[in-house]
């Protein structure tokens, strides 16, 4: 009950968060040519509280959908045609318990 | 042409939803409500504050009926600095019952509930893919995956998102200095705990907001609330000075739960769920069109939230929304008319109710709260003034005034920034 909170890295935190995975379906999509010309990658991935995203070293991005929180950022931040992102299909994807 | 499915269908079970669909069965229409989250409220998520008197017009016994954590007397606003926190704290009698907070998977859920009671038709676990239209461009019902609903009526309650909206060219993409992305951890302490370190007994609660240092100086703030056995903890960022900021939205959070004014509350606690969502910060400027043929647009999808700085308002204006469509959708149904025209009601009702009043009031807020300043500069300067005044060591004592114009002299702000803040703080706000 002392000592600091442990917030811990975001991996350990989604770690608490229960998710229904689609292993069909990713509702996410990069088109990398839009990403490395318009150089978005870097803000995307920063931008992204979950850690989805990873800038790659030829400018492209790396998408781990399993984690996403389905908030929207990604996509309110990326340039236009960078990505497709849409809701999960339902039922799928992240399940608050709290909230 | 044949009957529709139901009078009403519904999109999101949010409490934009919840209530208009609740209110329009109770109307005796037929109402179905979708909402893509595999039960109502599990894909939501919010600070936590509801400001409860709207809610009252609907459920006249929700704070003792509902699901909500605590009552709050206590409300307190804190510039947070790299060497210190000062700040307003109010308690007050007077606060009771105007506000609770919530935890959003059993809050929704409930208000889903009294849906069901009323006889809603209630399909979670479907997410509504686009919108059905006649040749003529008005909404007739919806498609979710192989499955088409068609409907005298579609309400768009589907969240700040606003997809449906969206994909029919009503709403365009909102800029990025209209959207905030709040970050967010729920952190389990005993209830004991909480009382202790936030004062309170009961089911007493408080509800801090921090600015400043909170952000690491983006736009936007933190907030902690405290639930029956838990503490919300966050920040919102606005995302046009994130973008710009450099930083990571994740390093923002950690930062504000790693402050001393911040990690004095969160001690020993344990993380039980962390999360993401969008807030609309655009106030009026982001209201667009609210009904088409066939359609109206409720709560975050209609871009109703209010930032005051003070405080993220949006369920209840979710509410106040859904209690005026479906006040504006009844009288278009029982006219037989669901054309723009007939739905009109709703806009009026919308305008000339609180969430038009409030929205008019605050409409200078969003500028004003881009003013950088707020982030950044103020904080130190209070807490200067601050120091200055209780630091008595032994030098000669000044006024309050000169000490205060001491510290403005040496802070970054000059005293036109400081006239020309003050006088569009006391406007917007
Ligand atoms: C960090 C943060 C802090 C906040 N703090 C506060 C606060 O303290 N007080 C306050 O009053 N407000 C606060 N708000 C704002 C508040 O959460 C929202 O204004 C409120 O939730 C809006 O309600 P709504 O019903 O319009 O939308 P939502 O609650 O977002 O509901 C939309 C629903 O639609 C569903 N949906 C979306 N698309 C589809 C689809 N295609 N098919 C089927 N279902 C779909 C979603 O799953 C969801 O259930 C905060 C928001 C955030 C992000
Ligand atoms: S929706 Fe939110 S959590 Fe998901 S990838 Fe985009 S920014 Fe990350």
């Amino acid at each position: 009950m002392s000592g600091a909170l442990q917030v811990g890295s975001v991996p350990e935190r989604l770690a608490h968060n229960r998710y229904a995975l689609d292993e069909d379906e990713s509702h996410i999509v990069v088109d990398q040519d839009v990403v490395r010309s318009t150089g978005c990658a870097g803000v995307i991935a920063r931008c992204c509280p979950a850690h989805v995203y990873t800038e790659l070293p030829d400018g492209g991005l790396g998408v781990e959908y399993a984690a996403c929180l389905e908030c929207g950022t990604c996509l309110a931040v990326a340039p236009e045609g960078a990505l497709s992102w849409h809701y999960p299909r339902g039922g799928f994807g992240v399940s608050f318990r709290e909230g | 042409m044949s009957e529709p499915d139901f009078d009403v269908a519904v999109v999101g079970a949010g409490p934009a939803g919840c209530v208009t669909a609740y209110l329009l069965a109770q109307q005796g229409h037929s109402v179905v409500l979708v909402e893509r989250g595999e039960a109502p409220g599990a894909k939501n998520l919010s600070g936590g504050v509801l400001y409860g008197r709207v809610l009252e017009q609907v459920f006249p016994d929700f704070a003792a009926a509902a699901p909500v954590e605590r009552r709050v007397v206590r409300n307190a606003v804190t510039f947070l600095t790299s060497t210190g926190a000062v700040g307003v704290d109010l308690t007050s009698d007077r606060l009771d019952g105007n506000a609770y907070t919530v935890l959003r998977a059993r809050f929704d859920a409930w208000l889903a509930e009294r849906c069901e009671e009323a006889g809603v038709f209630l399909m979670p676990g479907v997410r509504v893919d686009r919108l059905l239209t006649s040749p003529s461009g008005a909404v007739t019902g919806l498609v979710a995956g192989d499955d088409e609903l068609s409907a005298r009526v579609v309400v768009a309650a589907d969240g700040v998102n606003s997809f449906l909206a969206r994909g029919l060219g009503l709403r365009p993409k909102p800029a990025q200095n209209q959207l905030a992305v709040g970050v967010k951890a729920v952190v389990s302490l005993p209830r004991e705990t909480i009382d202790d370190r936030f004062g309170l007994v009961g089911d007493e609660g408080a509800a801090l907001a921090m600015v400043g240092e909170a952000t690491g100086g983006i736009g936007g703030g933190g907030f902690l609330y405290t639930n029956a056995t838990s503490l919300s903890v966050g920040v919102v960022l606005r995302l046009d000075d994130l973008a710009a900021s450099g930083a990571s939205a994740s390093d923002v959070f950690d930062r504000y739960c790693e402050h001393p004014a911040v990690q004095r509350y969160l001690r020993g606690g344990e993380v039980l769920e962390y999360g993401s969502h969008l807030v609309a910060e655009g106030g009026l400027g982001m209201l667009g069109t609210v009904a088409t043929d066939g359609l109206v647009v409720v709560g975050d999808a209609a871009g109703l939230t209010i930032n005051s700085g003070l405080t993220v308002r949006g369920m209840d204006l979710a509410i106040g929304s859904a209690i005026a469509a479906a006040g504006g959708i009844g009288d278009a149904l029982d006219a037989g008319d669901t054309s723009a025209a007939g739905l009109a009601g709703y806009r009026e009702r919308l305008m000339a109710g609180f969430v038009g009043k409030d929205l008019t009031t605050y409409a200078k807020a969003p500028a004003f709260l881009e003013r950088p300043r707020m982030y950044r500069d103020y904080g130190p300067v209070l807490e200067d003034v601050m120091v200055r005044a209780f630091d008595l060591d032994t030098t000669p004592r000044k006024h309050l005034a000169s000490v205060a114009w001491d510290a403005l002299r040496t802070s970054p702000v000059g005293m036109l920034d400081l006239a020309s803040d003050l006088w569009a703080g006391v406007r917007a706000l």
